[in-house]
Formats: structure tokens, sequence, C-alpha cells
């Protein structure tokens, strides 16, 4: 229960900096803390308690495999999940760096030409 | 007031997904849960984490069952995830060509700690992030971290040396190689075995040793070459914009 409360409390946290700070670094880097909550989320589903981590590394967890170790496919998930988040966080600073190119400032409210 | 009404928001939100997350039992084995509230399960269907776990050994002869299912059983899916870096590795090239803004700046010279640390420990974090990719099927890790590593001794050495250049014409084709060969497996499980990516056109080997698995550890130092190039790639663009050629 402990994970699920910390792990919701990184997605708020997260979501707070993106919908609250006015500078686009600070956004990203809420992005990227609401990504790290996601994948502790997915992982602490996976969890059973007292097992071992899904490696059949000794003779005695060949047998009855599913009693001894905790749920992989989480596991594998969030594999995919933190390179997809490393693709997002490199290419939303890409755009940060481009857009300070063009008017020297991070701060959203100057980019006013989207919005009508 | 924007602040308050954003918090109250979250503080809603929060709310339900606390309430979701706490009816689900923390800790407990969820195949056990799960069999509750479905009725006329016999014992031998097997739930699909359970087949992963009890039938992976004898399936795929890799010890690490998380890589056995990145690459086996969802191996298509991992085909699906490098495609999706190789686009953001290509749309940041893209997007970054453009840009020559930075180039006025002076980039200070980074100090003899960081130059000689770096040197020591560049061909070190290569072959480290190479054990890793290697080892994948056997211990944690594999191709996706192994290229990560070997990422980052680039960047390491990016920021310590003005000079150092990585050259984009090795990076790419080493990329566009890996692809092909992971794409090339799983064709040559579609024609000489069950189906694409299948694990049946090699011999399997025996468990916990270094050459088994069939074509899983071909499969994760095709892949960790493909994101050690790629990232490599990247970070280098994103260092390209403070040069002046």
């Amino acid at each position: 229960m402990f994970f699920f409360a910390s792990s919701i409390a990184l997605i708020l946290i997260g979501l707070y900096a993106v919908l609250v700070k006015r500078n686009i670094m600070k956004m990203v880097i809420g992005l990227s803390i609401m990504d790290t909550g996601v994948n502790i989320l997915i992982i602490s589903l996976g969890f059973i308690r007292g097992k071992t981590a899904p490696i059949i590394n000794a003779k005695d967890l060949l047998v009855r495999t599913s009693s001894k170790v905790v749920d992989p496919v989480p596991q594998a998930l969030v594999l995919t999940a933190i390179v997809i988040g490393v693709a997002v966080t490199a290419a939303a600073l890409s755009i940060v760096m481009l857009m300070y190119s063009k008017k020297k400032s991070l701060e959203i409210e100057e980019y006013k030409e989207l919005k009508w | 007031m924007r602040k308050w009404i954003a918090i109250t928001f979250l503080l809603i939100l929060g709310f339900f997904m606390l309430r979701i997350a706490g009816a689900f039992p923390f800790g407990e084995n969820t195949w056990k849960v799960a069999r509750q509230y479905v009725k006329n399960v016999t014992e031998e269907k097997w739930w699909v984490a359970e087949h992963y776990v009890d039938k992976g050994i004898k399936e795929n002869r890799g010890s690490n069952l998380v890589t056995s299912i990145v690459v086996n059983y969802r191996g298509f899916d991992t085909l699906g995830e490098v495609t999706v870096l190789f686009l953001a590795a290509t749309a940041l090239a893209f997007l970054l060509s453009s840009c020559t803004c930075f180039r006025k700046y002076e980039r200070i010279e980074a100090s003899l700690i960081l130059k000689t640390a770096s040197d020591t420990l560049y061909p070190l974090l290569i072959l480290f992030g190479a054990y890793i990719f290697i080892h994948g099927h056997l211990t944690p890790g594999g191709g996706f971290q192994g290229g990560t590593v070997i990422a980052s001794a680039v960047m390491l050495m990016l920021l310590a040396h003005f000079s150092f250049h990585p050259n984009h014409e090795v990076l790419s084709v080493t990329e566009g190689l890996a692809g092909i060969v992971f794409a090339a497996i799983g064709l040559a499980g579609l024609i000489w075995g069950r189906s694409f990516l299948a694990n049946n056109i090699l011999p399997l080997g025996h468990w916990n040793r270094l050459f088994s698995a069939g074509v899983i550890p071909l499969i994760y130092i095709a892949i960790g070459f493909k994101v050690g190039s790629e990232l490599s790639g990247l970070i280098t663009d994103m260092f390209k914009v403070t040069k002046e050629e």
C-alpha cells in the first residue's frame, strides 16, 4: 500500500509541475517525474510478498517456479516504458532548445503563437 | 488562482487513484486472486504470466525470465519499441540540424579531474556495456541497458574533450545493420521455424550457460549495438549545436 501511495504521489507531483509551472524546463522535469511514478506503480503491482526475482539461476527454482518468483510481466512492460521515456525526454528537451533559440526565453507566457 | 484550481483537481484525481489502488491486494499472489473470480478454470489452463514463469525455462532455456519475455514472447512488441527509439533519434537529428543558435557561446575547458577520469573510464564503460548485453539472458540487464551504458561512455568523452568527434557514418551504419539483423532473425524464424521471431531455429543448449537460449542472445546483442549507436548519435547531435564548424 505504501508503494501505491508513494507512486501516485509522484505522478501527482509531476502533473502539478506540468500544469502550474511556467518554466518549460520544469515542465519537462515534471514529465520525467510522472514517468518514474508510473513505472513504480506498475512494478509494485507485480510484487508478491516473500518471493524472489524472476531469474532462475539456482537448481531449486527449476521446480514449481510459479510459487517462488514474482510476476515478470510488469517488469518487462516497465523495461519498454523506460526506453520510451528516454526517447520522449530527449525529444522534449530538443524542442525546448529550439524554442529557446528563437526567443531567448524559457517562460511559457512568451510563446503566444499557438493561442487564439 | 490557477495554482489552487490545479491543486483541487489533483487532489480529486489522487483520491480516486488511491481508491482504485487500495482495492488491489498488495503483495498477494495475483494469479491466485484472479482465479477466485473466474469460474470453470481447470488446473490445465495456464494463466499468461504463470505460463511464462513455469514453461519459460523449458521453451527458451534463458535464466532471466524478463529477457525471455521481452525478446521472445513479446519480441514483436520489442521490434516496435526499437522502431520508436529510431523514430525519436531521427526526429531529433532533423530538429537540431536546423539549430545554429548556441554556436556563439564559448565552451569552458573541462577540468583535469574530468579529463583524466573519463580517459580511464571510457574503455571500461564500453566493456561493461558489452558485458551487460552479452549476458542479457543470464543476469539482470540486456540490450537496452548495455546500450545505454555505452552511450553514457560517449557522453562522458564529449563532456571532457572538445575535440572528441564520434564518426557519424559508422554510428548510423551500425544502427542500420543491427536493425536488419533483428528483423532477419525474425524472418528466419518465419521461414525455418514456427512463426515470426520463433525460438526453434537454433539449438537451445543447456540451462544457465553463456551459449544457450537459442536466438535470444543474438537478438539482444543486436539490440545492444542498435541502442548504443542510436543514443550515442543522439547525444552527439545534442552536443553539436554548441560547436562551431
